[in-house]
């Protein structure tokens, strides 16, 4: 099928619909994908390309949940598992080089312990570093502190964010398709829970981010209607700053699979989230994920936020994730400048910090 | 977009050729995706039936020692050191077999340049791989011809003529780097001049062998000589006809003496989609999945690229200055798919040997 239409829809301003998102995947004509991308993006980002200077903190990989796809996570007990107490969180956090201006915490979720726990760490973290933001739990997290605080969610959101919270990553969102999930993630909230949180969290006026993991057992529909879903509810809150499509990484999980997504799979996903997200400022390629190649050449493909120096990341890494983990603000800077774009430090909520040349 | 650029792009689709300049300008102004659109345009003109080919082969780097010592290589030693080694005869007969048993039809025999290693050794070499199996020697780059020509004080005509008769069939576009002496000085000190590889290439095809061309960009030269090299290439071509395929590809820096960054993915896309609008007069361009990993050799075949190049069973070079990329056949076959091509497997010369024709749901 030819994707004229689509494309007079892109020029025009129009919203795609679900089969217009299909007929994308269908298409293997990524330049044209990347034409339209790219319209959309500098329409909404002109010349700049966004990155963060941030260090992942993960306090603990013993989860009650153990999603299929997962290499991170550890039951309590088990080889390989850890925690950090509030005390290790700090010096991990003093550890910061000058001029991280983000901590990215997410976790397993932990059997044992209490809310308060989680407001000390949050107290103690800006005691220490007030001028971090603190961008933390994904909405799996907050569904669990809810339960284990009896507020509810919007008490246990207040309570957080009067603790330092400052925004949500948008993690856990994996495929929001009841089916699929059952497979990777049964124990995992549902897709709609996953919603109804974020809902939440951003009534709370805490803005969040929102993922999808691709690359497993899910096909193009279930993709397609995943983006519909934050769609609809971006144009409900408007709380959502990026969006952040995952390349699911294929080693030590329990997923049947050993490939790595594709370079074309890769830059399509982008450039279809990002005509299909009419609605979201950002679009963020996930280098620890992609590769730095990849995730330069699609700047090119609708992407226009290479998320962080990401010191320290150990998620994707337990996956068999391909990059060292780490990037320089100088290795940042130089891919998107010799992408011919201008790199853009930003904050966690997308002030401009510096702009290069 | 200016006017300049925009002539310059209405060219392309027309098959007018461009000059230096305009060359320049297309590279310095165009952005990835119009490169990408124009470069793709040439090749769906040249393969119009959506195949995109692969060899089976291995290289086999016969010694490391070498007189040349190029600053930009990860790979070579010095004779003394503890690291230094000459393959022995068996074990390449060893490597060959097994490449033979995986279906290859070409071993890519080259080293570093030898100080010891005569006109007398290849021959003998040569002639004792003929006499044992039927595979494609594609071996020597200019650099190794030229040298073996000059310790046995022959013309590079002779020298040429006496290793195709002891069974060298076709020659890898090796040691081309940058085809400008201003770079050559200063990345490979040592190593042939631009004009002594263009008469090795053009010798050989004069002698019916048929070669291949490469570029390893990102070290020290500039746009412009990226460009003068393309131009030299494309016009040994019209004179010979004798390159199957141009192949460029990054410098690596991990290991090596320059040091330095390596270029980055849209540079590599860029120069590669540069390639195909200028060397009008080359059928096929190779993508690099060695230096570029699979991902982005798989997005090359946007960028013009026709050819995934070869499964490399083995490499030694490009993995000394620390880059492991590895495929198998069957991953290429199936990122050729992934991307809407039919995947074949081709000999030296681009003859289609197999065709892998049922797609993947």
């Amino acid at each position: 099928m030819s994707l004229e239409k689509i494309k007079e829809k892109v020029f025009s301003n129009k919203r795609l619909t679900r089969k217009d998102g299909l007929a994308l995947f269908r298409s293997n004509d990524l330049l044209a994908l990347g034409r339209m991308a790219s319209h959309v993006a500098r329409k909404k980002n002109g010349n700049h390309v966004y990155f963060v200077r941030n260090m992942h903190i993960n306090p603990t990989n013993i989860c009650v949940n153990r999603c299929k796809f997962c290499a991170f996570s550890r039951s309590k007990g088990e080889p390989g598992a850890y925690e950090m107490s509030i005390e290790d969180i700090l010096d991990k956090a003093r550890g910061a080089e000058k001029g991280v201006r983000e901590f990215h915490i997410v976790s397993g979720l932990h059997p044992d312990l209490p809310f308060e726990w989680y407001l000390d760490m949050l107290r103690a973290l800006k005691r220490e570093s007030p001028n971090i933001h603190l961008k933390a739990f994904t909405a799996v997290e907050i569904d669990y502190l809810s339960k284990l605080s009896g507020l509810g969610l919007t008490d246990t959101l207040i309570r957080l964010k009067e603790a330092g919270l400052g925004s949500l990553p948008g993690g856990g969102a994996e495929i929001f398709n009841t089916a699929v999930r059952n497979t990777l993630c049964a124990e995992k909230i549902s897709g709609d829970r996953w919603l109804e949180v974020i809902e939440a969290v951003h009534r709370a006026g805490l803005k969040s981010n929102a993922t999808m993991l691709y690359g497993h057992i899910e096909t193009a529909e279930h993709r397609v209607d995943h983006l519909i879903k934050l769609r609809a509810l971006q144009d409900r809150t408007g709380g959502f700053q990026a969006f952040i499509p995952l390349a699911f990484q294929p080693h030590n999980t329990e997923i049947e699979k050993s490939t790595y997504t594709t370079g074309f799979d890769d830059l399509k996903t982008l450039a279809i989230s990002r005509l299909m997200l009419d609605n979201f400022d950002h679009i963020k390629a996930y280098w620890v994920m992609l590769g730095e190649k990849v995730a330069q050449v699609s700047l090119s493909f609708g992407v226009d936020d290479l998320d962080g120096t990401v010191v320290e990341e150990r998620i994707a890494k337990a996956a068999g994730g391909t990059t060292d983990g780490s990037m320089t603000k100088d290795d940042i800077v130089h891919l998107i400048k010799q992408a011919g774009r201008a790199p853009v430090e930003r904050d966690t909520v997308y002030n401009i910090v510096k702009v290069w040349k | 977009m200016n006017t300049d650029l925009k002539k310059i792009i209405k060219k392309v689709p027309l098959k007018k050729r461009l000059d230096a300049d305009e060359g320049l300008a297309l590279f310095r102004k165009a952005d990835l995706l119009t490169l990408g659109e124009l470069a793709n345009g040439v090749r769906k003109r040249l393969h119009p039936k959506r195949l995109v080919t692969f060899i089976v082969d291995r290289n086999i780097n016969y010694t490391n020692i070498c007189v040349n010592k190029c600053r930009f290589c990860a790979f070579y030693r010095e004779a003394d050191s503890p690291e230094a080694y000459l393959l022995p005869k068996d074990v390449i007969f060893r490597k060959i077999e097994e490449t033979i048993a995986q279906g290859g039809t070409q071993i890519l025999m080259q080293g570093g340049v030898h100080p010891d290693l005569g006109i007398d050794y290849f021959e003998d070499l040569f002639s004792s791989i003929k006499a044992r199996f039927t595979i494609q020697i594609h071996s020597l780059s200019p650099a190794e011809i030229t040298f073996i020509a000059k310790k046995a004080e022959l013309s590079i005509e002779g020298t040429l003529r006496r290793l195709k008769a002891s069974g060298l069939d076709s020659i890898p576009g090796g040691g081309a780097e940058i085809l400008v002496d201003r770079v050559r000085k200063k990345v490979s000190p040592n190593k042939i001049r631009w004009r002594q590889w263009a008469d090795v290439m053009t010798e050989a095809r004069k002698l019916g062998m048929p070669a291949s061309a490469t570029m390893m960009f990102g070290s020290l030269e500039t746009d412009r000589e990226i460009i003068e090299h393309l131009i030299r290439l494309r016009t040994v071509q019209d004179a010979t006809h004798g390159f199957t395929a141009f192949i460029p590809w990054t410098y690596q820096p991990g290991n090596t003496e320059l040091g330095g960054r390596s270029a980055t993915a849209v540079e590599y896309l860029k120069v590669l989609a540069l390639s195909r609008i200028m060397l009008d007069n080359f059928k096929n361009i190779q993508a690099s999945w060695v230096t570029q990993g699979a991902k982005i050799a798989q997005v090359a075949l946007e960028f013009g690229a026709n050819d995934f190049g070869s499964t490399m069973i083995e490499e030694n070079v490009v993995a000394a200055a620390g880059v492991t990329f590895r495929m198998t056949r069957q991953e290429i076959v199936n990122l050729i798919q992934d991307a809407g091509y039919v995947p074949a497997q081709r000999d030296t010369v681009y003859n289609i040997l197999k065709r892998e024709s049922k797609l993947q749901s």
